[in-house]
């Protein structure tokens, strides 16, 4: 007690000791390319944005402070929590824009789905740590079974955007956990051949009165529009087509900041959200589109190296499924911008506009910021 | 051991996926990164293309219309900025629904919902079609403030045609309406699309339509920058539009509005033209209509009230009715005789009433004749039996010849459209007119009619005081005109329309003398003398009844014909006798006897013209003058004559059409 000094520069020390200084670093490039970009897209919602900058850090280095252990202790509650909210969604629910998605639970509206995108990993990384050194064949099955609940109660809200980003999360540690490549080969073949033929075959499948049964009929719209943005200009096509119109006209080095004509002249939808892409691609050229690029590739790797050297089973899979998170995001927000994928509600991870997926992506990054933390003091002790 | 073992196998595998995981990472970005440089470096001209085609509109900026001023400055057409509410057809799912919508916002009639539905059939898809004009500023508000939920609803600012005269001068101002498909044939025929794109309203009838090409202008262009609602965020560069040039007619307006209240309730035409400059001072066609309602695009109500009336309020009878000019003839007449040198001033017939011509006696109005009539009287006491025999000596051919130059039978080219020729009769339109040989044949009986002005005959009344207006100006025919200055929107100048002489018909001036002052004998002691009594200047005039209806024989009695039946009456005057300043022809229809109705009309406007002063002072003009006007009205019995006064009746009815 005597020894108690008040040392401000010790209490720093502590405060920055769960912090990843290279996580750190791309986060802050990725922020502020975030904030550089909302200035121009929508300066109006600048203040909200700082306060979701706020939560989502606050957010990381609680999750950076807690322990992979303590962690993987909340994933069993968290999991069946999720569940239980997610029934509750799809039984009493808000509607907005024609889907179920929200749950009103008095204090505040929340959106259990989100949950999902953190507890399913945290789920099944735990569940395969417990199987560690002798997993078999049948684990692998009660891990789909895991999945599969939750990826289908998102998807009768119906929210297609965010089943497939949950389904994604688990299939990543099924993956790490080492599922036979004989069984992942085939199903990739599988899929290929699917969209190649949806692709070949997008014309006839894509008449009005071709019903495609296992997607909604706002589903089947999406993906024909992106098989021919030009079938419906205005209407649902106007996004894809506008998009990869701000993104074409940017050119190499772009249109300047702030000048963006399709951004600024709202031709561009959704240009503060989902297709935030489009105004960077506009403003800041090929250049500014390899430079965000890059900064995602660094922080994929940054976050393979902590996943590799992870001490345990479970974190390292936790931080593999975490990492290729951050890469879906990436790769299908940028993707269905630029017209290679349908236009499924995701957003470009750290850059979009909005407190939700923002947190939950920072949420992430502390838990690799965690899981790096554990690594340096197993080695130290 | 085997737990160690089996874990650092684990990991292994876990580091091997972890290297496969990254190379489909690196595939995937590589992916994006060649779709960003295929989009923006190989692709990026196109989508730059795209990007302006995207932002840069192309607006026509619509000129303002130049407006119209009678000879005073007194404004008949111009403009005013008004707000409208307009729906724009193809944007909007549910008219209907909209249109309810609206309808709590802002009053909407459900006539103007009829003519809104009316206009939307007529119109393309793409252009906005007006739902109300002038709306208050408060209905701007409340409409604006919900444009959010209602696609396709735009309020704008637009300029609208007001006639401030209503109907006084309707017929001359004309209107402006909604182009339709006919004018845009028309305009593109013209080569004048690209001048026209943005212009809503183009001039339909009288001078609107006459002087298009002035009043219209040139449509300025305006770049803008458009934003994915397609409104214009900024203006990148203009060429202003040129205003459409300013009218100013020689028409008095004030004289029009006395002339058009002489007329009361009855049907008729006016035109008085200044001599010397062949400039209209008023054209009057009665009843008349109110050019303001065609402006939005006439509701179908309006429109069939004017279409179907039996009065037919459309028609400009000033310049497309064309009647037998009766007894207004015979001071032509007159003048033919002695130009040809059958007749000379002095020269007197003996009437007993009645003109033989072969088997067939050609009736005076005055039973037993006017005894002895030389030229004077046979003007002032209207002597059918003088111009029977005169038309006799003449022959049909040298009418014609001498009367062509006069204008008469052919269009006079006043700067109105829609002018007829009218019936100038000659055997050589006789044989062009008819088709079977028999109706081809040209009747010595019908030169005989053709001498008092029945028959075949058919002037317009603007026909009838443009001639007038050259004999009383030694012969000198000007083309009559209505606009004086075109008044140039740029530099403000005033591009005088110069009179124009057609011809200068070469006349004796002493027998253009003795026919004046037969006209001015009329106005003192003859047919003219009870409507002009007590006048401060001095006056020539000459009354005329125009048959409409053939009797076969029987004496006509006002009274018992129907009103429709009834003669169309005349009277053609000019004043003052010694340099006149005014020459004009009145027409009523059905007006009965020339002296009766036509004159005091003819009256009250030289009395406004002259003096200055409205009419209603000299009492009892109204009254009969059947004593005086002692009757002109030749009885024409059977055979060649009969088949001419039924020529005659057909003729008005004709050219109502």
């Amino acid at each position: 007690m005597s020894n108690w000094r008040f040392n401000p520069l010790a209490l720093v020390r502590a405060f920055l000791r769960p912090i990843d200084p290279i996580l750190m670093l791309l986060l802050a490039v990725l922020l502020g390319y975030a904030w550089v970009l909302m200035q121009s897209a929508s300066p109006e919602r600048l203040d909200n944005q700082a306060l979701h900058f706020a939560i989502a850090l606050a957010a990381m280095w609680a999750m950076a402070w807690l322990t992979p252990a303590h962690l993987l202790r909340l994933a069993l509650p968290l999991y069946a929590l999720g569940v239980v909210l997610l029934i509750g969604v799809d039984l009493f629910g808000e509607i907005s824009k024609g889907a179920r998605r929200w749950l009103d639970i008095g204090i505040t509206r929340i959106q259990p789905s989100e949950i999902m995108k953190i507890s399913m990993p945290l789920m099944l990384a735990w569940y395969f740590h417990q199987r560690e050194g002798h997993t078999r064949f049948v684990d692998f099955l009660i891990a789909g079974a895991l999945l599969v609940v939750p990826v289908g109660l998102i998807l009768i809200q119906p929210d297609l955007g965010t089943s497939l980003l949950v389904a994604a999360s688990g299939l990543y540690v099924i993956y790490f956990a080492g599922l036979s490549w004989k069984l992942i080969v085939p199903l990739m073949v599988a899929l290929v051949i699917g969209l190649g033929s949806v692709v070949a075959f997008g014309d006839t499948l894509c008449q009005p009165e071709v019903d495609w049964q296992v997607l909604r009929e706002y589903q089947k719209q999406r993906v024909c529009t992106l098989l021919d943005p030009t079938r419906d200009p205005l209407g649902k096509g106007f996004h894809i087509i506008q998009s990869t119109i701000a993104i074409g006209s940017g050119g190499l080095m772009g249109k300047g900041w702030m000048e963006g004509t399709q951004t600024h002249l709202a031709f561009l939808p959704e240009r503060h959200t989902d297709f935030i892409f489009a105004v960077l691609a506009e403003e800041f050229g090929l250049i500014g589109a390899v430079v965000l690029l890059a900064t995602y590739l660094l922080l994929i790797v940054r976050g393979f190296v902590i996943a590799a050297f992870a001490p345990t089973h479970a974190s390292r899979l936790l931080a593999g499924a975490i990492t290729m998170i951050f890469f879906t995001y990436a790769f299908v927000n940028m993707g269905m911008v630029s017209g290679i994928l349908p236009v499924v509600g995701v957003p470009l991870p750290f850059i979009s506009y909005g407190g939700t997926a923002l947190v939950t992506l920072c949420l992430g990054v502390g838990i690799l910021m965690s899981i790096q933390r554990s690594r340096l003091t197993a080695r130290k002790a | 051991m085997t737990e160690i073992r089996s874990t650092a196998q684990e990991l292994a595998r876990f580091r091997l996926r972890v290297v496969v995981a990254m190379l489909f990472v690196c595939v995937c970005l590589g992916l994006l990164a060649a779709r960003f440089h295929y989009l923006q470096v190989v692709r990026h001209d196109y989508y730059l293309t795209r990007a302006e085609d995207n932002r840069i509109a192309l607006l026509p900026k619509v000129p303002h219309r130049g407006t119209i001023v009678d000879r005073n400055g007194v404004v008949l057409a111009r403009n005013y900025a008004t707000y409208t509410l307009e729906i724009t057809p193809s944007q909007v799912k549910d008219i209907q629904g909209t249109l309810d919508e609206l309808a709590t916002l802002v009053a909407i009639e459900p006539r103007e919902r009829r003519r809104f539905m009316k206009l939307l059939e007529e119109s393309r898809s793409f252009e906005s079609v007006p739902v109300r004009s002038r709306l208050s500023d408060e209905e701007v508000a409340r409409v604006v403030s919900q444009r959010y939920r209602l696609p396709g609803v735009d309020v704008k600012a637009r300029l609208l045609r007001d006639y401030p005269q209503g109907t006084v001068g309707a017929h001359v101002v004309g209107y402006i309406g909604r182009i339709n498909q006919r004018d845009v044939e028309r305009i593109e025929e013209a080569g004048e699309t690209a001048n026209y794109r943005g212009t809503q309203h183009i001039g339909k009838a009288g001078l609107e339509q006459f002087y298009e090409s002035e009043l219209h202008g040139t449509t300025g262009i305006e770049q803008v920058e458009v934003n994915a609602g397609g409104r214009a965020v900024r203006a990148l560069s203009s060429i202003a539009p040129t205003s459409g040039n300013d009218l100013e007619l020689t028409l008095d307006i004030e004289l029009q509005r006395v002339a058009e209240s002489a007329f009361g309730a009855r049907r008729g035409a006016l035109v008085a033209i200044e001599p010397s400059t062949g400039g209209v001072l008023a054209l009057v066609s009665t009843p008349s209509f109110d050019p303001n309602l065609f402006v939005d695009g006439i509701s179908t109500q309006d429109w069939k009230a004017l279409n179907e009336s039996p009065d037919h309020p459309l028609l400009n009878r000033a310049i497309y009715s064309a009647y037998p000019p009766g007894s207004t003839f015979k001071p032509f007449m007159a003048l033919a005789g002695l130009e040809t040198g059958r007749r000379t001033p002095g020269q007197a017939i003996a009437d007993f009433g009645y003109f033989t011509l072969g088997n067939h006696r050609f009736m005076d109005d005055k039973v037993g004749g006017h005894g002895m009539v030389d030229l004077h009287k046979s003007i002032v006491v209207s002597c059918n039996t003088y111009y029977y025999q005169l038309a006799h000596d003449l022959g049909i051919d040298n009418i014609a010849k001498f009367m062509a130059p006069f204008g008469f039978g052919a269009r006079t080219g006043i700067d109105l459209p829609g002018e007829a020729n009218g019936v100038l009769p000659s055997p050589e339109w006789k044989r062009q007119r008819f088709r079977r040989a028999e109706q081809q044949q040209w009747f010595a009986g019908e030169t005989i009619s053709v001498g008092i002005g029945q028959g075949y005959n058919a002037f317009t009344p603007l026909q009838l005081a443009n001639a007038l207006a050259a004999l009383v100006n030694d012969g000198k025919l000007y083309r009559p005109h209505i606009v004086r200055y075109v008044v140039d929107s740029r530099t403000g100048q005033r591009r005088a329309v110069e009179p124009e002489p057609l011809r200068e018909i070469p006349l004796k001036t002493s027998n253009i003398r003795a026919v004046r002052d037969g006209m001015v004998g009329v106005n003192i002691s003859g047919t003219g003398k009870r409507a002009f009594q007590g006048a401060e200047y001095t006056s020539g005039g000459k009354t005329g009844t125009a048959q409409v209806f053939s009797l076969r024989g029987q004496r006509y009695v006002e009274g018992r014909v129907r009103e429709r039946l009834r003669d169309h009456s005349w009277f053609i005057a000019y004043a003052p006798a010694e340099a006149p300043r005014i020459a004009l022809a009145v027409l009523v229809e059905n007006g009965g006897f020339g002296a009766q109705s036509a004159a005091p009309i003819a009256r009250q406007v030289m009395d406004y013209y002259l003096l200055h002063r409205q009419a209603g002072e000299p009492a009892a003009e109204d009254a009969v003058a059947g004593e005086l006007e002692g009757g002109e009205q030749a009885e024409t019995a059977p055979t060649d004559a009969a088949a001419a006064g039924a020529a005659a009746a057909e003729a008005p009815a004709g050219s109502l059409r």
